[in-house]
């Protein structure tokens, strides 16, 4: 437990994390080894559990039917995958792949959103480290959407 | 056979252009062309990476392109088109043996000797990997003068990416760290998705003594630049290569300003320090 | 020795035929005002009777008419719709011609004109106009067309006797008297007694050229009536515009609510960027003909009130109103500044009289000026 104590404390997202918060988030938290090709969830899955990125890479994609999966997104160590499990009804919204060999901590979302409500100061530690990434995804998004290289009509 | 426009009188008037003959065309990727072309004769100009020429096609009309060679290739002039209009679509036709009509070079340069002694950062958007290739070459072939060098490119998915052998040679190089990044793939493609500026943060640079240099689509080159500004980059470091449209690339026609100044003469490579006001006044 | 430069003399009106015989005959093309269709146009004259004598006009926003004086006078009226830009910046020209040949082309020479012109009547805005078209034409690329046209032009500069209805020369010191830039400058005394000109000579040509004229010498009493009459077109002005800081009151005042509410009235018509005498965009234009074997790029004057002004592919970067008016504004009062090193607007109020719902330059900067928003910090909502 120490030790993954440590490697989750060393992990970019948990930077400037307090020690006292350190304990109480590894105790929701154990490792994961995904092969490449493995999927990490499915869209629709419960989202139970959100990921850092050790070591590898994750796809991020969605399915149109009658289509090839398209990667919305690339994911790579020392990122997360998940804001999901922060969100009623918590259930994941795309497909996440490992693209390679990857590892990654897993930390389970009820667990940790159950010491989050005891622990308003914690809960407000998550949301502080979360909130930055989603603005960036989603900026990203827009700047995706906007098609910036593609031929314009007219 | 009067043929009036040689160099020399281009210099008397800058409205002539000068003939020149189309020697390889090459097919890039899907509607985007790269033209090596000489003079019919005289001297080809010398230029600088980042200036432009006004390229003619005869009846049709002319449009700007940027010089995407080799300034230190004397032997020839090339040009990356792409086919978005009904001049480009004729400039992107035009095989070997074909003529053209060439106005310049014109325009502003990438600071490649400023420089010197610095981290260069290169960041590119789709076809903007093409006017910032002549900048490319300079630093490569000069590599001791320089810091650590990036290239980070983004292309809307992985069949756009443009010079894509060139990126994998010079990623090859162990002193250039190259970065590829497209705004969606499927699932052959082994690289990053996502668009440009997060590659900013990661790309390893001292921002107090980096050169940025930036093309791409504007708003691809506005985010760009935001993100570099706050890696902490200098904002008169950071430049990128504005577009406009333009009918004379001389300063006479008004159409290329914006705000008080004319892409084609104080421009297209300006510093973000002169932009950054600019860049989000709608319509400017 | 001819008279020197600052030498003021009287003329008669037989001594401004002798004059317009003197330009005709030395191969100039002379061009001076005339009454056409109701306005005062810029014209080949030969004959002191083809000057609209004993008319005057009246201006205001949105309003042009031609009236009758109750005297004679040969130049009592300020400006028309069009200025010397028409014979200078040609509105229409032929850049090149090239013809096939095998798989190239040749750029063909163009026939030469008579490009020496003779300007008679041209007021002190007019001329400023044209110094500070020669900055933009006559910069680092030379216009050769321009230059050509330029090279050999004899300048007999009119002060004004009065001022127009949207004039505001005065607030952009570029009048009403002219103090330079000519070869020869008339000021138009006319009374019950008299009706002659006083000379002055601006040039070594005008010295040259008033010779011929069988001037008498002008008398104390003829120069100050002169400077009477320059002082009172000075006191008259139709419209003020305060320059002070009005560059940087502007590049910092782009995102005004005023833009929004002139787009509400403008019409994107283009009418003052046509008859502004500084306004110098052009576009041009590529043709062939029907067998394809030759080719002609014509230049051709243009305006950024169009929506194709600014198109880049896929579509214009000024596709509003407000952009566009905002653009030719803010180039016309502040970025000319930057660009040319002196305002873009010499205050000959073409603008004012000549839009169709009498917009005024003038009037826009004081908004604009009244409320300056640099500094004012947005609230939400705001």
């Amino acid at each position: 437990m120490e030790t993954l104590e440590r490697i989750l404390m060393d992990h970019p997202f948990f930077a400037g994390f307090g020690k006292e918060f350190g304990e109480l988030v590894t105790g929701c938290a154990r490792n994961h080894v995904f092969e490449a090709g493995k999927y990490l969830f499915h869209e629709g899955d419960a989202a139970d559990e959100f990921y850092l990125i050790r070591h590898g890479k994750v796809a991020l994609e969605i399915l149109p039917p009658g289509q090839r999966p398209v990667v919305i997104g690339t994911v790579r160590e020392g990122e997360i995958v998940g804001a999901s499990w922060l969100v009623p009804p918590y259930r994941w919204m795309f497909d996440a792949r490992a693209m390679e060999l990857t590892r990654a901590i897993g930390i389970d979302a009820a667990c940790l959103r159950t010491k989050c409500e005891a622990d308003p100061k914690l809960g407000y530690e998550m949301m502080k480290r979360f909130l930055p990434v989603l603005v960036q995804r989603l900026q990203s998004a827009r700047l995706q959407l906007l098609d910036v290289y593609g031929r314009r009509a007219g | 056979m009067n043929l009036a426009a040689s160099r020399t009188d281009q210099a008397a008037d800058h409205f002539l252009p000068t003939p020149y003959r189309v020697v390889a065309a090459k097919r890039e990727i899907r509607d985007i062309v790269t033209l090596d072309m000489v003079p019919v004769s005289g001297e080809m100009p010398e230029f600088l990476p980042g200036q432009f020429n006004m390229l003619y096609v005869f009846g049709v009309g002319e449009v700007a392109i940027s010089i995407s060679g080799d300034p230190a290739d004397k032997s020839r002039m090339i040009h990356t088109v792409r086919d978005v209009g009904a001049v480009s679509d004729a400039i992107a036709a035009l095989g070997p043996g074909a003529t053209l009509g060439l106005r310049g070079p014109y325009g502003t340069a990438w600071p490649v000797a400023d420089a010197e002694g610095n981290d260069v950062v290169i960041v590119a958007g789709g076809l903007g990997l093409a006017p910032l290739r002549p900048a490319i070459y300079r630093v490569l072939a000069n590599r001791e003068r320089y810091g650590r060098v990036a290239i980070l490119y983004g292309a809307r998915e992985p069949a756009d990416i443009l010079f894509r052998h060139e990126l994998e040679t010079w990623r090859k190089q162990l002193d250039i760290n190259v970065e590829v990044t497209v705004d969606h793939a499927d699932q052959t493609w082994h690289g990053s998705v996502g668009v440009v500026p997060p590659l900013i943060a990661r790309a390893g640079f001292d921002p107090e003594n980096t050169v940025a240099m930036v093309c791409g689509p504007e708003v691809m080159m506005r985010f760009s630049a935001v993100a570099l500004g706050d890696a902490g980059v200098p904002f008169e470091r950071i430049h990128l290569s504005m577009e406009r449209n333009m009918k004379c690339a001389i300063g006479l026609c008004g159409h290329c300003q914006f705000g008080p100044d004319f892409i084609c003469k104080d421009g297209a490579v300006m510093s973000y320090d002169r932009l950054a006001g600019k860049l989000t006044i709608r319509e400017l | 020795m001819p008279p020197a430069i600052g030498t003021k003399a009287i003329i008669d009106r037989d001594g401004l035929q002798a004059l317009l015989d003197a330009l005709g005959g030395a191969g100039y093309r002379v061009l001076g005002p005339t009454l056409k269709a109701g306005a005062i146009i810029y014209d080949e004259i030969a004959k002191v009777a083809d000057l609209p004598a004993g008319w005057t006009d009246r201006q205001e926003a949105a309003t042009y008419r031609v009236e009758r004086r109750d005297d004679s006078a040969l130049f009592g009226y300020t400006v028309g719709p069009q200025s010397w830009r028409r014979f200078l910046q040609k509105p229409q020209e032929t850049v090149f011609k090239a013809r096939r040949d095998g798989d190239g082309f040749a750029v063909l020479p163009l026939a030469a004109e008579n490009n020496r012109f003779a300007f008679i009547g041209a007021r002190s805005c007019e001329i400023h106009a044209i110094e500070i078209q020669d900055r933009v034409f006559l910069g680092d690329f030379p216009d050769a067309g321009y230059r050509a046209r330029r090279a050999d032009n004899f300048i007999v500069a009119v002060n004004c006797g009065e001022a127009g209805g949207t004039c505001f020369c005065v607030s952009m010191q570029t009048g009403p008297k002219a103090s330079s830039g000519f070869d020869l400058a008339l000021t138009e005394l006319l009374d019950e007694t008299r009706h002659d000109f006083l000379v002055e000579v601006g040039s070594e040509k005008g010295g040259t050229m008033l010779e011929k004229l069988a001037p008498r010498p002008a008398g104390n009493a003829d120069i100050a009536a002169a400077e009477a009459i320059s002082a009172g077109t000075a006191a008259e002005m139709g419209r003020k515009l305060e320059t002070t800081g009005l560059k940087d009151l502007l590049q910092g005042n782009l995102n005004h609510p005023r833009w929004d509410e002139v787009a509400a009235r403008c019409l994107t018509c283009a009418n003052c960027t046509m008859v502004c005498p500084t306004c110098f965009c052009s576009t041009v234009e590529d043709h062939s003909d029907l067998s394809g074997e030759t080719a002609e790029r014509v230049r051709r004057w243009d305006s950024c009130f169009t929506l194709d002004f600014s198109y880049i592919h896929g579509g214009s970067v000024r596709q509003e109103t407000r952009g566009r008016y905002r653009q030719w504004m803010t180039h016309k009062l502040a970025n000319w500044i930057d660009q040319f090193d002196v305002s873009g607007c010499v205050g000959c109020g073409r603008c004012i009289t000549w839009c169709p719902v009498g917009i005024d330059i003038t009037e826009e900067a004081a908004a604009i000026r009244a409320a300056d928003q640099r500094g004012v910090q947005k609230r939400a909502g705001e």
